[in-house]
């Protein structure tokens, strides 16, 4: 038994991170841009809300972990705004090649993260590894009382805010596209940018603010994996391939937020659960860990059956607008 | 028209026909320039050292001594070989991003006869294997996704992604048995006694085979995209699937078969990586450079000359910054951010390339 | 900034001036549209009163749809003026012409295909944005219910029929406020069972006091529905008449006009042979729709065969059917060579309507696009450039292609020199059968008359010719035969140098009348 809620622990904890990120992918994909800088975006928002709890922690004699983390969600943001502008301004206005921007801004980002990551510390004068302890810990909370009840404690209030925060903003990215006249706006420009237009909805302006948008929640996602997940330190490529998991994870959930939830928590569980299977070779743990990618590319291709049309991605993926080629 | 209002713009972007090739290389060499400065700048904010500092800094890492230069070449060779093999399926607007995925398992495959194959046959035999198997591993890498896209239409962009973590999930799979030493997860430096399935030294150089090899398949893939029917007909298929149909080119079968031509060749530089460098294998065997190679080849709109021009340049600006980082004591991911600044502003070259500022009215209809 | 844009001022009707006939719904004065040297509509004056339905007819290219697209607000025009319930105004975009609740049903409907009626209804308007989407649904319903329209509303556009795609439009700028609607040839795409569906649902809103342009091409539709009908004939408006004075001999008269002489030699058919022959063949499209339905005809070598219908009939389908581009549901295409033989070998060229998109490649130069088609004459593993370059100069010399040199991509050259281009590629190929699929389209009068010739050369060669033209004039005297095609079915087969005009304009409209299962 125990064994089985340490292993939903886990696998929610390796799924945060997915979720952030996929939600973000999913709100930049309904609007028709295809941005493979999504796991760059992550780095760079990890590291900056590292580097802002760091400075913070390093600037007053007694952080307090509030302030810290509110310090950390507030850089990891505009940097992760950041990276989402400059790949807005390239495929948007200069309607360069989506993929090659994304390509571009992930090899940037991941750049940017392991380089600051490796080289803050000793860049501000210190030595050794960057920590940030203070400001961890207030992303490491846990409700007090709650998360002591046995199971359904543990499975359900075992976590960090970000935790609960990630399944609230898919939730709520849910309702948006859904269930609001915005979101209907929006899905109709990532279906069909022309019929939009010719409806007077701004393309401009929709894909602008849910690329930016959807980059910053993004980025809470590589923050989430350095504060409560490595509890406020940095490993060089620690964050590993989650990015591309992320990018996966939207097929999986076929572009639905909602999907995108429970998706994260199976691609949490596919990824460790070779420690969890007894008697695996170390061989087989590797293949195990195949298991997402694999996963995904057969739900790649069952979609493409085109049994249904709104399992299908956005119609107008990954083609940039231009008014005068109709 | 946006809104009610009747507002004209007081200019807008217009395509461009008429850009002559001057005229394109201006804008280009404009956006290396700045591009330069930006990097510079970066680097000395970081650094706090002088820009001039900087860039004999990156001139010294990338063309300092002998070794230095090997490298660079080493390098440019790979990335321009890795352009050259996504050339064909980029030109048949096939999203190959797979390049990562079909390196490793080249590679993967380079490692094990290196491994395996040492006491079975002669070194110069042991080299020839190499490269054929190398070259077959990425071409089914790089078939898997084209056949689907003919016969169901997959979006081959996201699959070729989601195939090159798969390919690094093989790698681990096969360090789980080459491993050396016991427990250490890598493979080491593998033969680094008997050298066997290494590249050997040709010409005086250390890398001469590896430059050799590059060069005779730029050369073949440019004839083959100029003057070979296939190239003619994966370009029409390219351009327009209506027209390729109007002249009964068998679509399906031209992504197919473009798709195993630029598998293979990404496959044999998993080889010239492996056998001709590196020596060992892991998953960061590819490190990003198929990801590179995309944006150089899309950039040189798939002109040799330009290809190696541009993976020259990388590579230059990236071994220069290593060196810098080294020298201060940063680490070497300094060369990415670099990377990436240049990319950025290529980028932005390409649109400026294509359309031009018009002021005035938008004329009606 | 454009100067005409001081001159939007949203009402302009000072007293005395200006207020004309109240009621009349639109009143269009003298206006011009000209694309380049093409003008398409030329000093066009028409009347629509409210509360009545009027058709317009005219032949393709007569101008009908740019007309209509400058009410929509998706062109200006260059010259007139333009009055909206007896004021003038200046319509610049269509959300424009939304506030002035003028709705056009397209052709190609432009809706979101995994959307329901309600949500593409509702795109990007703030309307009843605080009872949701089940407002809209209620005030969509309230619609159909008003109308009688038959549309469900839980349905994603991408599961209805072709009919009721059409209704959801219609519903949109009904929701949206249209009281002016325009539709543009709405019954091409539906069956005699949906047209008269429609037919009953346009008469519901005439009766609540909509005004209605319907454009068509069909008399009997005109006459069934319509209270009056303008007739355009070459960018120019021909005259309005009331329905209960028209007859389908008046209106194909003052449709098709008086014939006019154009002077294209035209030679006796020397020794004609059976080329090919079709027999009952049918097509149908993608989404199942029956396109061609048991066409038979032959074409005989040193004949042109002209084909003549309203566009969309087919024509597209059945060229492509015998160039092996289409596959058929049922019935036979045979080949005969010069002894009457049955025979799988021939050459076969095709110059399809879609030039830069399916003939030629627009990014290459003319050379490459000779290639197209030299490039499999050749054996093994190299291209032969020689050859395509030397047709391709023979071609530019010849037919006098006016391109700055070969290596020009063929996009950047003008209409008439991509055809030139074009047929002159598929003439080098010595073909035995050339079909041409409205080789004139867009071209001046000069690049046509050398079209044309090409035509007859290749005629006075022994080729049999195969052509869909629009103008009838030059399918009068151009062709030998004259094949009529209408909905899907072959209406007639004339002999061009008896044939009248209106013989052939009387075929082009008999359709509705034939089964539609």
């Amino acid at each position: 038994m125990s064994a089985i809620i340490v292993f939903i622990q886990q696998a929610i904890g390796q799924a945060i991170a997915i979720l952030f990120g996929a939600t973000g992918e999913i709100l930049i994909e309904r609007s028709g841009n295809l941005n493979l800088g999504i796991p760059g975006i992550m780095y760079m928002g990890g590291i900056s809300g590292l580097m802002g709890a760091f400075f913070y922690e390093n600037s007053t004699e007694n952080p307090v972990p509030l302030v810290g983390f509110l310090v950390s969600v507030l850089t990891a943001l505009i940097a992760s705004a950041l990276g989402g502008l400059i790949y807005s301004f390239l495929t948007i206005s200069l309607r360069v090649n989506q993929n090659v921007v994304g390509l571009s801004l992930t090899t940037f980002g991941v750049g940017f993260g392991n380089f600051f990551g490796g080289s803050i510390s000793k860049l501000a004068g210190g030595v050794g590894q960057i920590s940030v302890q203070t400001t961890a810990s207030a992303y490491t909370a846990k409700i007090p009382g709650l998360s002591s009840v046995p199971v359904i404690g543990e499975i359900f209030f075992h976590y960090g805010v970000m935790t609960y925060a990630a399944v609230i903003t898919a939730l709520v990215l849910s309702w948006f596209l859904f269930h609001t006249r915005t979101g209907l706006n929006l899905r109709a420009i990532g279906e069909s940018p022309a019929t939009a237009d010719a409806a007077g909805i701004s393309i401009m302006k929709y894909k602008y603010i849910a690329n930016v948008v959807g980059a910053m929640i993004s980025g809470l996602g590589g923050l989430y994996f350095v504060m409560e997940y490595l509890g406020g330190t940095w490993t060089n490529n620690g964050f590993g391939d989650r990015g591309w998991l992320a990018v996966a994870l939207v097929i999986l959930a076929l572009w639905k937020p909602v999907n995108a939830i429970w998706g994260s928590f199976l691609f949490g569980a596919l990824y460790i659960l070779y420690i969890y299977v007894p008697g695996l070779t170390r061989g087989q743990q590797e293949l195990c860990k195949m298991l997402p990618y694999v996963v995904t590319i057969i739900v790649l291709i069952i979609t493409s059956f085109r049994n249904k049309l709104e399992n299908q991605p956005p119609a107008g993926l990954g083609q940039a607008y231009f008014r005068e080629n109709r | 028209m946006k809104g009610s209002s009747v507002k004209q713009p007081l200019f807008r972007m217009v395509k461009r026909d008429d850009v002559t090739k001057g005229q394109a290389m201006v804008v280009r060499f404009i956006a290396v320039v700045l591009s330069l400065i930006v990097c510079a700048a970066v680097i000395a904010g970081i650094t706090g050292s002088s820009p001039v500092s900087v860039y004999l800094g990156i001139i010294d890492g990338a063309l300092g001594n002998s070794n230095r230069i090997w490298v660079t070449i080493r390098e440019t060779a790979v990335l321009l070989l890795i352009a050259v093999g996504l050339t064909p399926a980029f030109r048949m607007k096939f999203w190959n991003i797979g390049a990562e995925g079909q390196i490793l398992m080249g590679g993967m495959i380079s490692a094990a006869w290196m491994i395996y194959g040492a006491e079975m046959m002669p070194k110069s035999v042991l080299i020839v294997v190499i490269i054929i198997s190398s070259a077959l591993a990425g071409m089914i890498w790089g078939v898997i996704p084209a056949v689907f896209k003919a016969y169901m239409n997959t979006n081959e962009t996201l699959f070729t992604l989601m195939l090159n973590y798969v390919a690094m999930q093989i790698i681990n799979y096969a360090i789980v048995f080459w491993e050396k030493p016991a427990g250490s997860n890598t493979v080491g430096i593998i033969n680094s006694a008997t050298k066997a399935g290494w590249f050997p030294k040709l010409f005086s150089g250390t890398y001469g085979l590896n430059v050799l090899i590059v060069l005779i398949i730029t050369v073949v893939v440019t004839v083959y995209m100029r003057r070979s029917r296939q190239g003619f007909e994966l370009s029409v298929v390219g351009e327009s699937n209506r027209t390729a149909e109007y002249v009964k080119i068998n679509v399906k079968k031209v992504i197919i078969r473009t798709m195993m031509i630029s598998g293979a060749i990404c496959g044999i530089a998993g080889a010239v990586i492996v056998s001709g460098s590196s020596h060992t294998i892991s998953t960061s065997t590819a490190g990003g450079r198929g990801f590179t190679a995309i944006v150089v080849a899309w950039m040189s709109q798939f002109n040799p000359i330009a290809m190696l021009a541009v993976s020259a340049f990388f590579v230059f600006m990236q071994q220069g910054a290593i060196q810098i980082a080294t020298q201060f004591g940063l680490n070497d991911n300094a060369s990415d951010i670099i990377t990436g600044i240049i990319l950025f502003f290529m980028i932005g070259a390409e649109y400026f390339v294509q359309y031009k500022f018009k002021f005035g009215a938008h004329k009606e209809a | 900034m454009g100067a005409p844009s001081l001159f939007i001022t949203k009402n302009t009707c000072r007293k005395g001036e200006l207020i004309l006939n109240e009621m009349n719904a639109i009143e269009l004065k003298n206006i011009t549209k000209r694309f380049g040297s093409v003008v398409a509509n030329d000093h066009v004056d028409l009347t629509l009163k409210e509360g009545e339905i009027l058709a317009i007819l005219g032949e393709n290219g007569s101008g009908k749809t740019t007309l209509m697209n400058m009410l929509s607000g998706i062109y200006f025009p260059d010259e007139g003026q333009l009055f909206v319930h007896g004021k003038e105004t200046v319509i610049r975009s269509p959300k424009d012409s939304y506030d002035l609740g003028i709705g056009m049903i397209h052709q190609h409907f432009k809706l979101i295909p995994i959307f329901t009626a309600a949500e593409n209804a509702v795109l990007g308007l703030d309307k009843d944005k605080k009872g949701g989407i089940a407002e809209v649904n209620r005030k969509i319903r309230e619609i159909i219910d008003k109308y009688g329209f038959d549309l469900d509303l839980n349905r994603k556009i991408y599961d209805m029929s072709v009919s009721q795609k059409q209704t959801v439009e219609i519903v949109k700028v009904l929701y949206r406020g249209a009281d002016i609607l325009i539709l543009d040839e709405p019954t091409a795409v539906l069956t005699p069972q949906e047209t008269e569906k429609l037919f009953a649902v346009l008469r519901n809103m005439k009766a609540s006091g909509k005004s209605i342009i319907i454009i068509t091409h069909k008399l009997n539709e005109v006459m069934e529905i319509s209270d009056r009908v303008a007739v355009l004939r070459k960018g120019k408006s021909i005259g309005t008449i009331e329905t209960k004075d028209a007859s389908v001999e008046i209106l194909t008269e003052m449709m098709v006009g008086e014939k006019v002489a154009l002077n294209i030699d035209r030679s006796e058919p020397k020794d004609p042979k059976k080329c090919i022959n079709v027999s009952n063949l049918s097509v149908r499209n993608r989404e199942g729709v029956q396109i061609l339905k048991n066409i038979s005809f032959e074409a005989r070598s040193g004949e042109i065969l002209g084909i003549a219908g309203v566009s969309g009939n087919g024509q597209e389908q059945l060229l492509e059917a015998i160039a092996g581009l289409e596959k058929y549901e049922s019935g036979k295409i045979t080949f005969y060579d010069n002894d009457g033989k049955e025979t799988n070998d021939k050459v076969i060229s095709f110059v399809p309507e879609d030039r830069l998109g399916m003939g030629l490649v627009g990014n290459m130069n003319i050379v490459d696009n000779m290639m197209l088609r030299s490039y499999r004459e050749t054996k093994g593993f190299f291209l032969d450039k020689s050859k395509p370059l030397e047709t391709a100069k023979k071609i530019v010399d010849s037919l006098k292609v006016v391109t700055p040199d070969l290596k020009t991509a063929v996009r950047r050259l003008s209409g008439g020199n991509v055809q030139k281009v074009l047929v002159g590629r598929e003439i080098a190929r010595d073909p035995e059968l050339l079909m041409v699929a409205y080789p004139v389209r867009g071209l001046d009068i000069n690049s046509s008359y050398a079209i044309y010739n090409l035509l007859n050369e290749q005629k006075n060669k022994g080729v049999a010719v195969i052509c869909v033209i629009e103008d009838l004039d030059v399918l009068l005297e151009l062709c030998d035969r004259i094949l009529v095609l209408s909905g899907g079915k072959v209406t007639g087969i004339e002999d061009a140098r008896t044939a009248t005009k209106e013989k052939i304009g009387m075929l082009m409209m008999d359709s509705g009348k034939v089964e539609n299962e």
